[in-house]
């Protein structure tokens, strides 16, 4: 006997995400997934997001490691509220545990909520969180053919930021070589380049952010 | 490597349907998969074979359908067939495309055993 099923196979991920978006948007939080290799600045970039949108916005953080503390604990030495998830050895965050993360948030006292995704280039890229934005992180030293690598992530992504930019002249990284990749995948996404550490170039990003969350209201 | 999650979330959905259906075998399970989603199929083969043991879908087969990745040009609206890496319109090579298909993830349908009840 046929069974004809057509259903997606994310459908329960894709429900509980649809509810996540719902639930945000009625307390009126604007969410940001980044995404990134482990490694490429995903914390600092984060820590450098909040010195310069903390005195806008009402910010917390949302965490995903396979396993530690580490990165909640830097956020909450800033003052941030921040919610640590450790998936257990699962490669990326599912829908199931940001409704759970923000069960633990004072939804109705935040304005933007950043999740820090797994650090993985394939798999958080399947995985609808019921966030407004994915963006990506991609820093120098992992070289400048990724988007041929992992053509997803950049092709998803609403934004593209090139960290550990002012490590370019010590690296073999053709900065116009990535920039007409990450085109050909995906015209519409706009590249910023920064040095998360030192803040260089975290203004034009933030204020990408800031202009998403403003339209969003 | 998330096709063992994804392996998993096939199975449940698909034995639930099977049992609903008051079937006691599933000969095969068909998916469709968009060849832009990066899922490898051999490594979903690799996990329906270790996630489908002591179920009734121990022994069954996957039959995957991958579906080729193709968009509209939204300046010229062109519609064209691409790879996973080049995803310009072929006609004015404009960046600005929309995805038609090969975005896919989908249990298509299943061939289940059900005695007969008569």
């Amino acid at each position: 006997m046929e069974l004809d099923l057509s259903r997606p196979i994310l459908e329960k991920n894709d429900a509980l995400a649809a509810e996540n978006r719902a639930r945000l948007a009625a307390a009126g939080v604007y969410v940001v997934d980044l995404m990134a290799s482990p490694g490429a600045g995903k914390t600092s970039t984060i820590l450098a997001t909040i010195a310069a949108l903390r005195e806008t916005y009402r910010i917390a953080v949302i965490e995903g490691d396979i396993a530690s503390k580490v990165d909640a604990e830097k956020v909450k030495a800033h003052g941030i509220p921040a919610v640590q998830i450790n998936t257990g050895g699962a490669c990326h965050l599912e829908s199931r545990m940001i409704s759970r993360a923000l069960d633990a948030l004072p939804l109705d006292d935040l304005d933007l909520i950043i999740i820090e995704n797994v650090g993985n280039l394939v798999c958080p890229t399947e995985f609808d969180l019921g966030e407004n934005a994915k963006v990506m992180i991609l820093s120098v030293p992992e070289g400048d053919d990724k988007p041929l690598k992992y053509p997803r992530i950049f092709a998803i992504s609403q934004a593209v930021i090139l960290n550990k930019y002012d490590t370019l002249s010590v690296f073999d990284f053709d900065e116009d070589a990535f920039c007409s990749a990450v085109g050909r995948l995906n015209g519409a996404a706009p590249i910023f380049a920064i040095a998360a550490t030192k803040g260089d170039g975290v203004d034009a990003w933030a204020q990408w952010l800031s202009d998403r969350i403003e339209a969003a209201k | 490597m998330h096709e063992m999650g994804i392996m998993a979330e096939v199975l449940e959905s698909t034995l639930a349907a099977a049992s609903d259906a008051g079937a006691t075998h599933v000969k095969s399970i068909r998916l469709t998969i968009g060849e832009l989603t990066g899922i490898v199929p051999d490594a979903l083969e690799f996990a329906f074979e270790a996630l489908s043991k002591g179920t009734i879908a121990e022994g069954g087969t996957l039959d995957i359908t991958v579906v080729p990745a193709a968009s509209r040009c939204l300046t010229c609206g062109e519609e064209f067939t691409h790879d996973a890496i080049d995803r310009r319109c072929t006609a004015c090579g404009s960046f600005l495309c929309e995805v038609l298909g090969g975005d896919e993830l989908v249990i298509s349908g299943a061939d289940v055993d059900v005695p007969d009840t008569d």
